[in-house]
């Protein structure tokens, strides 16, 4: 078999550090895009003039692929606004974040309407503010019931960082396209990105089925 | 005193209230009856609200609260609220249940509305129940729940909108004998209900209402006994 790290463990340090990168942009993407996704969540199904707005937004960055998005912002924008240069690292924190924000609104949207409606009417006759209502019955619900949904966006948003090497950006990916150009050795490289990937995805789930937990309801988590 | 007149409802094209009168008198309990769709539970709904009157007037405590949508959130913490379906928040266990809308509506300390919540809870029988979610309680814990947590912002109206048609038989009592007991505190009470025995023994006045009507209306004595009303009587007959 002809594996044979010899060449390639020099440039370990330097792949490893596009970890940094990586998780960089899945952090941001996951934070603005939840919180983007969230405001979005309230409004998209209202039928006026900001409702339709929402949703053609996430009809667009549901419905053209990632790498479009992240090339059209990086290098066809720049064409029509001549002063604007985003930095590829720029550009994929920004498309990511809105492209997580359209497939989260969606997911929350979903959470919200399966809530039972009574309760939102209890809250309604006890004379609770619609504002109160949304915060304390209805958001903890949907949060609830799409918690693993969640998760999954948040694993296909860090897996999908990868996409951002197209557009230059050095991150893990990137960064083995450029040992391999010098050692000439695809493989080894390869391999400890896989590995990486791997890893990191494996601890975002593992994570994801402890809060799972921690959310179930049960009478050992009761505040009295 | 909550008085009613000329109220129609109307959902696309169906009428569903016609020109209701009714005028509800403090500390009264009052029995709403009639078969499925004729209109009861809409009624009810239009008391606090909850369904927007398509004309008429609801006067309660001098207001009118078909033209004053703005006076509702106020005026609902003095009308308590029981469903058919309990709907109890989920993700909150008995007390917090109690507690949430003395908090954020009445702006009631934590510690306040805890005890608070722990009385009303021991006044229907569900103290031993305060740490438990709705969905570790039976039916008629969780309805017991649902009064209690109306109850604890005092109102001085309470809606019943069929309590006990999602229980069965054996909780239906527990959750009538809870009723039973508010008829004496000086609260309005007024309940929409299949339970004719309830109606019988503890309500001042029975309304029947059919199509949207209300057909008769009388104490149950005379209701019961000396039904009016040819409608009313076939309804009673298919009751018993």
């Amino acid at each position: 078999m002809n594996i044979d790290f010899t060449s390639t463990i020099p440039y370990i340090p330097y792949i490893l550090q596009g970890i940094i990168i990586t998780i960089q942009i899945a952090i941001v993407g996951a934070f603005f895009g939840s919180l983007i996704g969230f405001l979005f969540s309230l409004v998209s199904h209202r039928k006026n003039f900001l409702g339709a707005t929402v949703r053609g937004f996430i009809d667009f960055f549901r419905g053209t692929p990632l790498i479009f998005q992240l090339s059209f912002f990086h290098y066809g924008l720049p064409q029509i606004f001549p002063g604007f240069l985003p930095t590829a690292f720029q550009t994929a924190m920004i498309i990511f974040s809105l492209n997580s924000s359209a497939y989260l609104a969606e997911i929350l949207r979903a959470g919200i309407e399966a809530i039972d409606k009574g309760q939102i009417e209890a809250a309604k006759a006890l004379g609770v503010s619609k504002f109160y209502t949304t915060i304390h019955i209805i958001i903890p619900q949907a949060l609830r019931n799409v918690l693993p949904a969640i998760v999954n966006e948040f694993i296909t948003l860090t897996k999908e960082t990868s996409v951002a090497s197209a557009i230059g950006v050095q991150e893990i990916l990137r960064r083995q396209a450029i040992v391999t150009g010098t050692t000439y050795r695809p493989f080894e490289p390869l391999l400890l990105v896989g590995v990486t990937y791997y890893v990191l995805i494996k601890i975002l789930s593992i994570f994801g089925k402890m809060v799972e937990k921690r959310l179930k309801y049960d009478s050992s988590s009761a505040t009295i | 005193m909550i008085q009613v007149a000329q109220l129609f409802k109307q959902f696309d094209k169906t009428e569903v209230l016609k020109d209701i009168h009714m005028t509800f008198e403090d500390g009264k309990t009052y029995a709403i009856i009639g078969s499925s769709g004729s209109g009861k539970s809409t009624f009810l709904r239009c008391l606090n609200g909850l369904e927007n009157p398509t004309s008429g007037s609801i006067i309660i405590d001098g207001v009118d609260i078909v033209k004053n949508e703005k006076e509702l959130p106020k005026l609902r913490q003095h009308i308590g609220m029981v469903f058919q379906s309990f709907n109890l928040f989920e993700h909150k266990n008995a007390t917090d249940n109690v507690t949430f809308a003395l908090m954020k509506v009445k702006k009631i300390s934590e510690d306040e509305a805890r005890k608070i919540a722990l009385a009303k809870l021991k006044e229907v029988g569900c103290d031993h129940r305060a740490t438990h979610f709705p969905h570790q309680l039976s039916g008629g814990e969780k309805q017991r729940v649902a009064i209690a947590r109306a109850l604890a912002m005092e109102p001085s109206v309470m809606l019943f909108d069929e309590p006990t048609s999602a229980l069965d038989p054996e909780m239906t009592v527990e959750v009538l004998k809870v009723m039973k007991q508010l008829t004496h505190t000086g609260m309005t009470i007024i309940v929409v209900t299949h339970e004719m025995n309830f109606a019988k023994e503890v309500s001042d006045t029975v309304i029947y209402m059919d199509k949207g009507e209300i057909v008769e209306i009388g104490s149950p004595k005379e209701f019961f006994e000396e039904t009016k009303t040819a409608r009313a009587r076939q309804f009673l007959a298919n009751m018993l």
